[in-house]
């Protein structure tokens, strides 16, 4: 492990930057590197947007070295790997041995570890339930030395998932895949008008299909408010052979002086996806069906120098429809909509963390250019509604949400703070719990 | 399937190397001196492939002990393609010239280890009458700088041995392959300030592994540093020993 000079580091987001010493993981097998002042924390792949992996001020543990496979049973799908591997070098080691990821999140460039400590859900949370769901156990390395393996059910393993990297080094886990029998996804596609017609529409494909998600259309006002189109699929069946598809891959080579997401240009863009057609049952190859985004890398720049903030929520759902409506409205009396906004209703699994986001409910993730006060308003304003009807922000997606709101939601906040490493902290959990 | 033997496998440039040639029918016999480290690429490398990567654990400064390792890789491989030598240690040019003891070391490991595999494996080639060695070598074994002269004549010997290994060779159809990489940002240069100049351990593995399809000579890594190299080598000597290098 080596380091190197203090450096602005930031999420998914680019908002906000901290500085922090760099200290790279190459040896799963060597001590944590211990300076003799300051703070560490795992930084994966940068994945989350806000200052969940950011630690001003202190060190950052770069766990990208640890990169390596450890064992593969292609006969039961268990794989054993560092935590530094990311869920794109995984897929490429197992798919072609009809092996898939059991839960993924909407991009693949995020680390085994990452999905870990935030305990990642993907379009299969309503049957699969969250990332630590599948995982058969870890190494936990703490800053005295120590090495716990950790398996499910035991209370360092509910600290550590969804553990925002606090409780010590994931060094490495073990995961249980699911069985594929090719590389392609079987799909339905349906529009609704409104949000009432999502819900039925939800309702009936979630009980056949195990990857559900709705895109909604966050410039809609009126009666076709909550419109959107639904997305269905499942890993398609033996002896599917759709024509070939071209991979290609774009990258946003600088960060534009401004941002390019404007009001005018969210408003077309989403009328277009809206009205785009699109065939009702198809295939899609992986790739685009579960990481439609990671097809442009460094995407996040279109926001320009300023970054952008993402605000993903949970509200139960007996509250869901009202909150949802209020919250939708907000935004379009904003003026101020979204690119792509994702709802998701999840399972009623529970989440093994104790600090786990998943919970009973409907998700809606959103992305809001960062326009300075004007922004910080809607966001604050959207706060009060997920408040009232009793939900949950995302800590990954998060770098704004007050103190009293996170111990509000996260509840099992004070039991999970004795599972704290002495030597890890981060600006996030700074944040909420220092902070009123 | 490609039979490879690699000395110093845990280097982070072989490391990658390994990792690029894993995506072919490949067998690995792995040597290095940090047993778990070189279990832990070992593992990796045996799930990349589908098949088990041999390991060897030897500080290659003992150079008694190379014929017998050569022999347990040739016997667990059932034979050999290509062999990569990869070890190296970048010495504190300062101490070295305190201590004339670390300078015989810097030699001894970074030319006399790695002449003294290449000549076993090169009678096996051309016994063979087939083969390819790779050996790492260093843009510093071009020209004597007062900053890294020790390592730079290591690897400057270590060049010329193979220039002539591979003048003996290439009749009996194996390859020789000198790689001089440039700057690379690995545990070696841990200490370094990193500029625009460096490379990744994966650019040098890209660069190898393109040199054995090529059946290149020497190789500079990137490709920049031969026109660098050759600027370095127009500067008259008159003038270079003034300069602070
Ligand atoms: C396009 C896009 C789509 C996304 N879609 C989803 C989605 O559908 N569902 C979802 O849940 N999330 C989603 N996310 C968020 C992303 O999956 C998570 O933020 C993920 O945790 C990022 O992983 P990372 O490796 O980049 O970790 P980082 O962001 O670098 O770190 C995340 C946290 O993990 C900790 N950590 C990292 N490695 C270790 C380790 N080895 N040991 C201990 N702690 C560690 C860090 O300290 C930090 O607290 C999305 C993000 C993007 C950019
Ligand atoms: N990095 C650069 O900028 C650069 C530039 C030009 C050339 N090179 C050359 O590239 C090669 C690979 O180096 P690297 O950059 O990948 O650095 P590295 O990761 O530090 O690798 C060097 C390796 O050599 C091993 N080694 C050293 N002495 C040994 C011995 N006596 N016996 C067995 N193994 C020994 C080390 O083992 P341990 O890990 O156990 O110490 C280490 O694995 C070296 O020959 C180096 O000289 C590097």
């Amino acid at each position: 492990m080596s380091t190197v000079a203090r450096i602005p580091l930031s999420g998914w987001g680019r908002l906000p930057i901290s500085r922090q010493t760099l200290l790279h993981c190459r040896d799963r097998s060597s001590p944590l590197p211990l300076p003799d002042h300051g703070t560490l924390l795992p930084y994966g792949n940068g994945r989350s947007y806000g200052d969940v992996p950011l630690n001003d001020g202190g060190y950052a543990l770069l766990t990208r070295g640890l990169d390596r496979f450890i064992a593969f049973d292609a006969t039961t799908g268990l794989l054993r790997a560092e935590a530094g591997v990311t869920l794109d070098e995984v897929l490429k080691l197992i798919v072609q041995q009809g092996w898939f990821l059991t839960v993924t999140p909407g991009t693949r460039f995020v680390t085994l570890g990452g999905c870990l400590a935030n305990d990642v859900h993907g379009k299969n949370h309503h049957v699969a339930g969250c990332f630590s769901a599948h995982v058969t156990r870890f190494e936990l390395l703490r800053s005295d030395g120590e090495r716990r393996i950790c398996f499910p059910n035991d209370p360092w393993f509910r600290a550590t998932a969804g553990g925002l990297g606090l409780t010590g080094l994931i060094t490495w886990l073990e995961i249980h895949l699911q069985p594929i029998a090719n590389a392609w996804i079987t799909l339905e596609n349906r529009a609704f008008r409104n949000l009432e017609e999502y819900f039925q529409i939800n309702h009936a494909r979630e009980a056949v299909w195990p990857y559900t998600v709705a895109w909604i259309d966050c410039a809609a006002r009126g009666s076709a408010l909550g419109r959107g189109v639904y997305m269905a699929g499942r890993h398609a069946p033996v002896g599917t052979n759709p024509p070939p598809i071209r991979h290609s891959q774009w990258t946003l080579p600088f960060t534009p002086p401004f941002s390019l997401v404007n009001t005018p240009v969210l408003r077309t863009f989403n009328w277009l996806y809206y009205h785009a057609p699109r065939p009702r049952l198809g295939y899609s190859h992986y790739a685009p069906f579960f990481f439609p985004l990671d097809h442009v890398r460094n995407w996040n720049r279109i926001y320009g120098p300023r970054g952008f903030y993402q605000y993903q929520f949970l509200v139960p759902h007996k509250s869901a429809w009202a909150a949802l409506c209020e919250v939708l409205d907000r935004i379009a009396c904003s003026g101020q909509g979204s690119f792509l906004a994702v709802l998701k209703s999840f399972g009623n699994l529970p989440a093994q963390g104790m600090l786990s986001f998943p919970r009973p409910g409907v998700t809606l993730a959103l992305d809001f250019p960062n326009r300075g006060a004007k922004t910080s308003r809607l966001l604050d304003a959207l706060d009060d509604v997920i408040r009232q009807a009793g939900g949950a922000l995302y800590p990954a997606k998060d770098s704004r949400m007050r103190g009293d709101d996170f111990q509000r939601a996260y509840p099992e906040w004070q039991e999970f703070r004795s599972y704290i490493d002495p030597r890890f902290s981060s600006d996030f959990w700074r944040r909420v719990t220092e902070q009123g | 399937m490609q039979r490879v033997l690699i000395f110093g496998a845990t280097s982070a440039i072989a490391e990658a190397t390994a990792r690029r040639l894993a995506a072919t029918e490949v067998a690995f016999f792995l040597v290095g001196r940090n047993p778990k480290r070189l279990a832990a690429i070992a593992d990796d490398l045996g799930v990349r492939t589908g098949n088990r990567a041999h390991q060897e654990v030897a500080d290659l400064d003992e150079l008694d002990r190379h014929p017998m390792i050569i022999d347990r890789a040739l016997a667990a491989l059932g034979g050999l393609d290509l062999a990569l030598i990869a070890h190296g240690a970048l010495p504190d040019q300062r101490a070295c010239q305190q201590d004339v003891g670390k300078t015989m070391d810097s030699i001894h490991t970074n030319a006399l280890s790695a002449i003294s595999l290449s000549s076993l494996i090169a009678n096996r080639f051309e016994h063979a009458g087939h083969g390819t060695l790779v050996v790492i070598g260093s843009v510093a074994g071009e020209r004597g700088r007062q900053s890294n002269y020790v390592y730079g004549a290591a690897k400057g010997m270590l060049a010329i041995f193979l220039q002539g290994l591979r003048n003996r060779l290439t009749p009996a159809g194996c390859q020789v392959i000198t790689i001089k990489p440039g700057f690379v940002d690995t545990p070696m240069t841990k200490e370094f300030a990193k500029g625009v100049l460096w490379a990744q351990p994966d650019d040098i593995a890209r660069g190898i592994v393109r040199a054995i399809k090529n059946k290149s000579d020497v190789v500079y890594l990137p490709w920049f540093w031969r026109g660098i190299m050759a600027m370095i080598g127009m500067i008259p000597e008159w003038i270079f020993k003034r300069m602070r290098l």
